[in-house]
């Protein structure tokens, strides 16, 4: 593509986004109503000072550390190698190092 | 005691309680030593906790708390203001074993990361609707554009968006295939949204500074360019124009 063709394609772009622009743009007054609230992240989140748990040990330790990921990971259906790369171990290989109940 | 000794016995529970820690009437204060470190331990796993929620919802409460013990160690704070700590986590997750099937999670990390550089991010006005018809005219192709410092991109071969829609929003389940997220702020929140075809390669030449024309170049034929270029505008991330 050429220099001078690029520029039109690139102008046209510009202008069909620009109309689109115009009709969403009362939309963003809302914006905020609906977007991710991290509010409050920087927090300094003290106060947990009145225990003692920090006496717990951390326990992993190669193999010995033994949750599994037990979240909405378990529902979303993407296999290994979905991007293309090989992926290896599994939920199920996994559940061998679980204690015993 | 010096402080290297005092840090490093904050977050190793196994080691000894620094010489030095005394109460009031001088006796050995172990508990008190054991109460400021269960405080530094919580506050920073308090802290990945909010500073990553899609990973967090996706490997479980339990399931994080106790990685966060791990990670928190592995990688301390190295500045004290914790707004962006964690950006080791995606690193990290690439190594860690227990989520080596879950491919998928560092990409997210990433993109949980970039929210939080996003919201913290200074705020600035876009580029008056007037600039952007005079532009129009110009030698448009040879014009590089400076972007919202709130902007960030994230390109992934996993469904990150769709993952972080699934998660946050309740969203469809997500379906397999590569997506590159474009993260804007057009007011106080920012939300990720999916670029459309050529998107990534496009922005990430805007971002390495290089022209509209050699962008264009970068995205390959299958580029949707109104279609990136109305996520720009709607989300306010074109601030500016250089020659």
């Amino acid at each position: 593509m050429s220099y001078q063709s690029k520029s039109l394609v690139i102008a046209g772009a510009f202008a069909a986004a620009l109309s689109g622009a115009a009709t969403t743009a009362s939309a963003q007054e809302n914006e905020k109503c609906f977007g991710v609230s991290l509010a409050g992240q920087n927090d300094c989140a003290a106060g947990e000072g009145t225990t003692c748990a920090g006496t717990s040990k951390v326990d992993y330790q190669g193999n010995a550390w033994t949750l599994v990921p037990a979240g909405t990971c378990a529902t979303m259906e993407l296999p290994a190698g979905a991007d293309g790369m090989a992926r290896m171990g599994s939920l199920e290989a996994l559940d061998r190092d679980l204690p015993s109940a | 005691m010096t402080q290297t000794d005092f840090a490093r016995a904050l977050l190793d529970p196994e080691a000894d309680i620094p010489v030095g820690i005394t109460d009031p009437t001088g006796r050995p204060a172990p508990k008190r030593f054991s109460v400021y470190r269960n405080n530094v331990a919580s506050s920073l796993t308090r802290a990945l906790e909010a500073a990553f929620p899609t990973v967090r919802k996706l490997v479980g409460d339990e399931f994080f708390a106790a990685m966060a013990g791990v990670f928190l160690r592995a990688h301390p704070p190295n500045s004290r203001m914790l707004m962006l700590y964690g950006d080791a986590m995606p690193g990290f997750l690439e190594g860690f074993p227990p989520v080596a099937h879950l491919g998928y999670l560092p990409d997210v990390a990433r993109l949980d990361q970039a929210m939080r550089e996003s919201y913290h991010a200074a705020d600035i006005q876009p580029l008056p609707d007037a600039e952007f018809q005079r532009l129009i005219g110009a030698d448009i192709a040879g014009l590089r554009l400076r972007l919202a410092p709130s902007l960030r991109l994230v390109r992934s071969h996993w469904p990150v968006v769709s993952i972080w829609a699934a998660n946050a929003e309740g969203g469809p389940p997500p379906v397999p295939g590569p997506e590159d997220a474009v993260i804007l702020r057009p007011e106080f929140d920012p939300r990720p949204q999916r670029l459309p075809s050529g998107g990534g390669a496009f922005l990430q030449g805007l971002l390495e500074k290089r022209t509209l024309g050699q962008s264009l170049d970068q995205a390959g034929a299958s580029v949707n360019l109104p279609g990136i270029l109305s996520l720009l505008i709607s989300g306010r991330a074109i601030i500016g124009v250089d020659e």
